[in-house]
């Protein structure tokens, strides 16, 4: 039953993927100044989206585990690093291509740019602690994720200051019509892309913890040498 | 009183191992000393000057790279004869030997920072101690928020594999928000030098030293609060 709830909407996020990859190029009007460049708008807002609230889960998920000590929850912790560090790069990617479009450069050290950049490379940070930390590495990585979370207000408001050049105001209330139906139809889309990756993941690394302590537990009972 | 005893006994133990051999001062000191002068090969013009908006930046990553130095090796010290065991054994609060740590820690660094400030201010001709009281504040907060942070994390690593390059790919996205005050505070010091028309911009000096101390504090409760489940055993 799970298991055909999760094609069901795999199945979901393909069609819409088409649907919204139709809408963008077909079903919305061209923006006024930026012309077809802005069509990028629509998957890139959503990609920041899952970075955010990838982050949060991650936050919260290794709070949880240092709390309850649970297994369960670095599972959760782990994967949606992972998925974290993965929109985050499309994310930068995207950005940037539509930076050199809609500014004419690649990058611009504004306050949402840098800050998204780092919280990216504290993910990455988180990742690469995970994957040679070694046997105790989930608790440095827990630790990372906690002192991170509370380091986000910090970053964001001392980036802020120290660059204010582009106080960019948000678009995402003003869209009309088309344009707004395809944005949140995107953003559902990949909402659903995300939950599916961490559903995956997280299965991927349960097992992989079960079998690490299966392990253990056999060679504690001098099964295995 | 008991408590800060014990704070006191961790860190004079650390430091008087390091008055001893004065391993971790010297080292630190002569890589800061180094970060300064690989930085004037960038960064001294062709007219023999260095622009005065990079100096901040100098000074900023030469502590922070130092620092890290002299953390992974007070923390390996301890891992070389199990000494750590021992402290944590030790029938005193694990946050006293946390803060004795970092105490020790802080120290070493505010020890290098006096010979780098006036290195910097010297070498690269910044009137750094126009605005003593403000760059001493700046220094001290930005010190202390780096050694709570830093011994967390270096304690962290103890246990861990590859420690010497995992520390600063966890300490440094963290500090991010710590360097960028030190360094916009030290900028705004050094405001207008060179010319005796301009004055140092002293109100944004004292904003980035309260942020600076916000920081530390907001660090030392999450530090105080986590570091009991995140270093056992």
């Amino acid at each position: 039953m799970k298991q055909a709830m999760y094609f069901v909407f795999a199945g979901i996020s393909v069609l819409l993927f088409f649907y919204t990859i139709d809408l963008i190029f077909y079903g919305t009007p061209l923006d006024a100044g930026l012309y077809f460049n802005q069509k990028i708008f629509y998957y890139h807002v959503p990609q920041a989206f899952v970075l955010f609230l990838a982050v949060i889960v991650a936050g919260v998920a290794s709070l949880l585990y240092i709390k309850r000590r649970d297994g369960r929850y670095d599972d959760v912790a782990e994967a949606a690093g992972e998925v974290a560090v993965l929109f985050g790069a499309m994310m930068l990617v995207s950005g940037s291509i539509w930076g050199k479009a809609a500014w004419g450069v690649w990058w611009q050290w504004d306050a949402r740019l840098t800050t998204s950049l780092l919280l990216w490379m504290l993910m990455v940070g988180y990742m690469l602690v995970r994957k040679y930390g070694g046997p105790s590495a989930d608790r440095l990585a827990a630790g990372l994720a906690i002192f991170g979370a509370v380091n986000i207000p910090l970053v964001y408001f001392s980036v802020k200051i120290w660059r204010t050049l582009h106080p960019e105001a948000s678009v995402v209330p003003g869209l009309q019509g088309s344009m707004r139906t395809t944005f949140w139809l995107s953003v559902l889309l990949f909402q659903i892309v995300f939950v599916l990756l961490l559903i995956a993941r997280v299965g991927q690394s349960r097992i992989q913890r079960q079998v690490r302590e299966v392990r253990e537990r056999a060679l504690d009972a001098g099964l295995l040498d | 009183m008991e408590f800060l005893s014990q704070v006191a006994a961790v860190a004079w133990k650390d430091l008087r191992v390091e008055f001893r051999s004065r391993e971790i001062l010297y080292t630190m000191t002569f890589f800061a000393a180094m970060v300064l002068l690989i930085f004037s090969f960038a960064f001294v013009t062709r007219e023999g000057v260095v622009l005065p908006d990079v100096i901040p930046g100098i000074l900023w990553v030469a502590v922070a790279f130092s620092g890290t130095l002299g953390l992974s090796r007070a923390f390996d010290r301890e891992r070389e004869s199990d000494t750590m065991r021992g402290l944590l054994l030790a029938p005193c609060s694990r946050t006293a030997i946390f803060l004795g740590k970092a105490i020790g820690i802080a120290t070493f660094i505010l020890i290098v920072e006096i010979v780098v400030v006036p290195m910097t201010a010297v070498l690269f001709g910044a009137p750094l101690f126009d605005h003593a009281v403000p760059l001493v504040l700046i220094l001290i907060l930005a010190t202390i928020g780096y050694s709570v942070v830093g011994s967390v994390f270096a304690a962290m690593l103890l246990r861990t594999r590859s420690r010497d390059v995992l520390l600063p790919v966890v300490l440094y996205p963290i500090l991010v928000p710590l360097l960028i005050a030190g360094t916009k505070a030290t900028a705004a010091l050094l405001e207008g030098a060179g010319d005796p028309t301009a004055v140092a911009d002293l109100d944004a000096a004292y904003f980035w030293i309260k942020f600076l101390a916000v920081y530390d504090m907001i660090f030392i409760a999450t530090a105080l609060w986590t570091f009991e489940s995140l270093v056992i055993e």
